[in-house]
């Protein structure tokens, strides 16, 4: 489910970063708060482990496919809803910066559609809500496989509606909601599954390492139940309220998306397979004597620049291989005083 | 194996970089600036953003940077944006739109990718998070961020044991069966928090204060002011204006 930075417009991306940061900002106060040094170390071994525990693919049974973990809903249930968010950001700016899952700018959306999800929604509303009155193997099962698969849900609609209100795709939102929703349900359970039994082997081995939900006594949050709900709410507005600014702002935005995919003559989701073959069969015909989109223009735009183009990185690689051969290396001054 | 061993040997990347003589800051800047004008091009502006690709090419030969390895690198963003853009044939307003507009998004997602790769080859993570904290990142996450980098190497090497010892065990399956899915990872999650603790304790008895003491490394403020500001100007240039075409007609006017 990692973005990469091509599937979001800056406007999008940048209102992302803004709610990631501000759950980011809640987080840190928490912590700060609590005053638990001890758990910062625990949360980047946690990161470690996350990353590492990626790498092992688990054999889904009976499809002969398989599958590996997110980590987001299992961290919320070992360190808590704020510190598991706070490692799961670490985690997935490494996983950014080091194996380019994940864009740097669309890091925020990253941040909201995994992390925010999996740690607030599946921490410290399912986790925490259903262990509340005690944990069993039962409650933990059922938490960690709820927990996963609606976090994912969530999390892939968010994908559909973020890249669609950055006009990436063509798709229409139907059938890219289509497309996501039924996969990420699959991978919810197996996610799911898997955190449960990690959980459950915890819970049989070292069951006070679980996160049961309650505020340590010098930990209580500063917001009131009502209190943390307004300032969500109030979230939700403000990023609603941003996005609907840049979105009408910007013919990419999500009015583009919705009125492209409402308002197209040759579109007809409601004629379902007939009506997109037909349209398939529509536009192959048309391939002998296509044009590009906007004209000549763009196709011209697309060819006259190639010489000019070809020269230029001719003569930058030129200048780069030349420079190059003055540039001192780190090895050079040592070999030099050494001989 | 092969995520064990790709994982490790991007760790090693990054272990190796730094000691080019410019802030990390200034790489940080005109990395994000460069990102920013790539995912800014319109959708069917292939021209424009082929241009694009000099920053890439010259800070590849500029840092010895091998494009062979950067394009195994990129390659899960290569399939992410392909993946995501394959129906634009089908649904934008004719199939050569469409492809036009699939293979921008293709080329935007590998130079986002590629940007990101050549900020950590050219700074390194430690560096890197010195420019984050001149930013005023929170120390909590930065450490957080150094702690996991310098562990991941031990449990990346720890997993991929177990599940050579696990499948030296077991030939011929294929994954996890589900029977073994909680103990084997429980098992390195026990053993991951034990770490932890052990960790925190030795860090106490070294005087650790909740936070790490970062330098940006050696650089030269002036080079980096003048990479920022050179770097800064080429892809605005690249950004709003023909260059190519430009470079086309300069040509030919020499030519003649």
């Amino acid at each position: 489910m990692h973005m990469a930075d091509a599937l979001l417009s800056p406007a999008v991306a940048g209102t992302m970063y803004l709610g990631s940061a501000a759950a980011a900002g809640y987080s840190i106060r928490k912590l700060r708060s609590e005053k638990e040094e001890q758990k910062i170390p625990v949360m980047g071994v946690m990161g470690a482990f996350v990353f590492a525990a990626q790498m092992i693919n688990f054999s889904i049974p009976g499809t002969g496919s398989s599958g590996h973990m997110c980590g987001s809903m299992m961290l919320a249930a070992v360190l808590g809803p704020e510190a598991g968010f706070l490692t799961m950001i670490s985690v997935l700016l490494v996983q950014c910066l080091l194996f380019a899952d994940g864009g740097l700018l669309a890091l925020g959306a990253n941040i909201w559609n995994m992390a925010f999800y999996g740690c607030f929604v599946g921490g410290m509303v399912i986790w925490k809500r259903m262990t509340r009155n005690g944990m069993t193997r039962r409650t933990i099962a059922a938490a960690s496989v709820l927990g996963c698969v609606l976090t994912l849900q969530l999390g892939a609609f968010s994908v559909v509606l973020e890249t669609l209100a950055s006009g990436i795709t063509e798709l229409p939102f139907g059938v890219f909601l289509a497309a996501m929703q039924p996969i990420h349900l699959a991978i919810g359970v197996v996610e799911g599954l898997i955190t449960s039994a990690v959980l459950l082997f915890l819970y049989g081995t070292r069951p006070e390492l679980l996160w049961n939900g309650t505020e340590t006594g010098e930990g209580k949050s500063r917001l009131s139940r009502r209190g943390t709900l307004a300032v969500l709410a109030g979230m939700a507005v403000a990023i609603g309220g941003l996005l609907s600014l840049f979105a009408s702002a910007d013919p990419d935005g999500l009015e583009w998306s919705v009125e492209r995919t409402a308002g197209m003559a040759e579109i007809q989701p409601e004629g379902g397979v007939y009506a997109l073959a037909d349209r398939i069969r529509a536009a192959a015909s048309l391939l002998p004597d296509y044009t590009w989109k906007g004209g000549k223009a763009a196709g011209g735009t697309s060819v006259s620049g190639i010489v000019g183009g070809i020269a230029v990185a001719c003569v930058c690689m030129a200048v780069c291989f030349l420079l190059r051969r003055f540039r001192r290396k780190p090895g050079d001054q040592k070999n030099n005083e050494e001989t | 194996m092969k995520k064990p061993d790709r994982a490790l040997r991007d760790i090693h990347t990054a272990d190796d970089a730094g000691g080019n003589g410019i802030h990390p800051l200034a790489c940080l800047l005109v990395t994000i600036l460069y990102i920013l004008a790539v995912m800014s091009f319109q959708k069917y502006n292939m021209a424009g953003l082929a241009g694009m690709a000099l920053y890439i090419l010259i800070l590849c030969i500029w840092y010895d940077i091998s494009i062979l390895d950067m394009l195994r690198h990129i390659w899960p963003a290569f399939l992410l944006t392909a993946m995501i853009g394959i129906a634009n044939p089908i649904f934008d307003s004719t199939v050569s739109a469409g492809t036009l507009s699939m293979a921008t998004l293709i080329v935007k997602g590998c130079l986002c990718a590629a940007a990101a790769y050549i900020l950590i080859a050219q700074t390194g993570i430690r560096p890197l998070c010195s420019a984050l904290r001149t930013l005023h990142f929170p120390k909590e996450l930065i450490v957080v961020l150094l702690l996991m980098y310098r562990y991941l190497t031990a449990l990346v090497r720890e997993v991929k044991q177990m599940l050579t010892a696990y499948r030296l065990r077991t030939p011929g399956t294929k994954g996890l069966p589900f029977r073994t899915w909680g103990s084997f990872v429980g098992l390195l999650l026990l053993r991951s928090i034990d770490r932890a603790e052990e960790v925190y304790e030795s860090m106490q008895l070294r005087g650790f204060q909740g936070d790490f003491l970062l330098s940006p490394g050696s650089y030269s403020p002036v080079w980096s002011a003048v990479y920022t500001v050179l770097w800064g100007i080429a892809i605005f240039a690249l950004r709003f204006f023909p260059v190519f075409q430009m470079a086309e007609v300069l040509l030919w006017r020499i030519l003649k």
